[in-house]
């Protein structure tokens, strides 16, 4: 075989590995992230996040607006801190609040966030301020069974949210 | 002949596995320096790649498109039984990407190219080729080893891609039309659970390893094999069985480094 051959064969199989790469990044592999690349930055303080997890998606009305970009503890205030990045071209009003919910029984967990009526917007880098943790399922349980042992109604103290968001009806 | 003849067997043996250990490193590490030898030759490295990679291509595509297809089928019946179907895209991308890419890629590539990498050397070295590139001044590492080990170390990580994508490929023909799952969820999981970095290039530097401990091990046992027939036999086996191990061992500890 002519060397010409083996240099056109060669070159057709490094092009094929680097084909196969991207495909294998923009398919398979969420390269895709960088859809929120431009988006902008906001803060939330929860009691408890539960399972969520950096890259966990950020819904509005079950449409996926953002992802969380990394959760820290704040050393003075002993909450955790959740940074999300959304979709630059949705803007927030001041008083949206933001809760973690679990998709289905056994799901990944997400922050829905519920926009408010207020006429201001949330600036890049703020903080939601009405938040509703994760729900533990764990603590619902023990409350549960304490309550029952007490004799008292159960389910009134369930709700362990921090700065309660108004519940739904019948919670 | 006493029960204590093991202490000092034990100590042959140590005190005989430590230069060859040592004179495969200097090997190792000779060969890796050679592309700046003016004995290397771009030409050969292609040749090499040309016969590692692109011949190995058909074997690499069926190998994968068949594993892919196998790991569809059982991955739905484990997952059929929670109804977790959905997390089936996830479970053949990780289990392809992860592990079974770069491990299979490097043990087919053992068996294809580290065998024939073996027998040529060692036939070199039984009919006196090695010798006679010696006698011209032509250093046999950078001509003949050093080519090999980099077309090898190049290769493998384009075959372990190819396989991924092959497999992924198999696993979604098996998942979607046969045993209808839905194909959105098939590749939204995929995407959600799969990281670029974190899973998809770190297979590939598994896969990048494996190749240079197989080129290693088979260039190797080539260059140190008894000059006969038989001699060129044994580096043979013995080229594809170590190598295989190898991959094995090596699988594990980068596992317990990159994935933990």
């Amino acid at each position: 075989m002519s060397n010409r051959a083996v240099d056109w064969w060669v070159g057709i199989f490094v092009l094929l590995g680097i084909a196969a790469l991207a495909v294998l990044a923009f398919r398979v592999g969420n390269l895709s992230g960088f859809q929120y690349g431009q988006g902008y930055i906001l803060h939330a303080d929860f009691n408890n996040v539960g399972s969520l997890k950096v890259r966990s998606p950020v819904k509005l009305g079950g449409v996926t607006v953002g992802e969380v970009t990394g959760i820290r503890i704040d050393p003075k205030t002993f909450q955790a801190e959740v940074s999300m990045r959304i979709d630059p071209q949705l803007k927030l009003p001041v008083d949206t609040g933001a809760s973690i919910y679990t998709q289905g029984l056994l799901g990944e967990q997400y922050i829905a966030i519920q926009p408010g009526g207020m006429p201001q917007d949330l600036k890049p880098g703020g903080t939601i301020t009405l938040t509703q943790s994760a729900v533990n399922i764990d603590q619902l349980i023990g409350q549960m069974v304490f309550s029952k042992a007490e004799g008292g109604s159960g389910g009134s103290s369930s709700g362990s949210s921090a700065n309660a968001i108004p519940n739904p009806p019948g919670q | 002949m006493s029960a204590l003849d093991f202490i000092p067997e034990l100590g042959h043996r140590v005190r005989e596995s430590v230069p060859r250990l040592g004179a495969a490193t200097r090997f190792l590490v000779l060969g890796l320096g050679r592309p700046f030898h003016r004995h290397f030759s771009i030409q050969q490295w292609l040749r090499q790649v040309y016969g590692f990679g692109v011949l190995s291509l058909a074997l690499m595509v069926v190998a994968a498109f068949f594993t892919g297809m196998v790991l569809g089928f059982q991955g739905y019946y484990a997952l059929v039984r929670f109804g977790a179907t959905s997390a089936l895209g996830t479970l053949v991308a990780l289990s392809l990407l992860r592990e079974l890419g770069p491990v299979l890629t490097a043990l087919l590539f053992a068996g294809r190219a580290g065998s024939a990498l073996t027998a040529e050397i060692a036939t070199m070295k039984a009919t006196e080729q090695l010798s006679a590139m010696e006698m011209m001044a032509v250093d046999p590492l950078a001509w003949v080893v050093a080519p090999r080990l980099w077309a090898a170390v190049f290769t493998v990580p384009i075959l372990c891609v190819i396989f991924d994508l092959v497999g992924i490929f198999g696993g979604y023909l098996i998942a979607v039309p046969v045993l209808g799952v839905d194909s959105g969820t098939f590749w939204s999981q995929m995407q959600s659970n799969v990281s670029f970095r974190g899973d998809i290039l770190n297979g590939l530097f598994k896969a990048l390893c494996f190749g240079l401990v197989v080129a290693w091990i088979a260039a190797w046992q080539g260059y140190s094999a008894q000059p006969t027939a038989e001699g060129v036999g044994n580096a043979t086996t013995r080229s594809v069985v170590a190598a295989s191990l190898a991959v094995l061992g090596l699988d594990f500890i980068l596992t317990a480094l990159l994935f933990s």
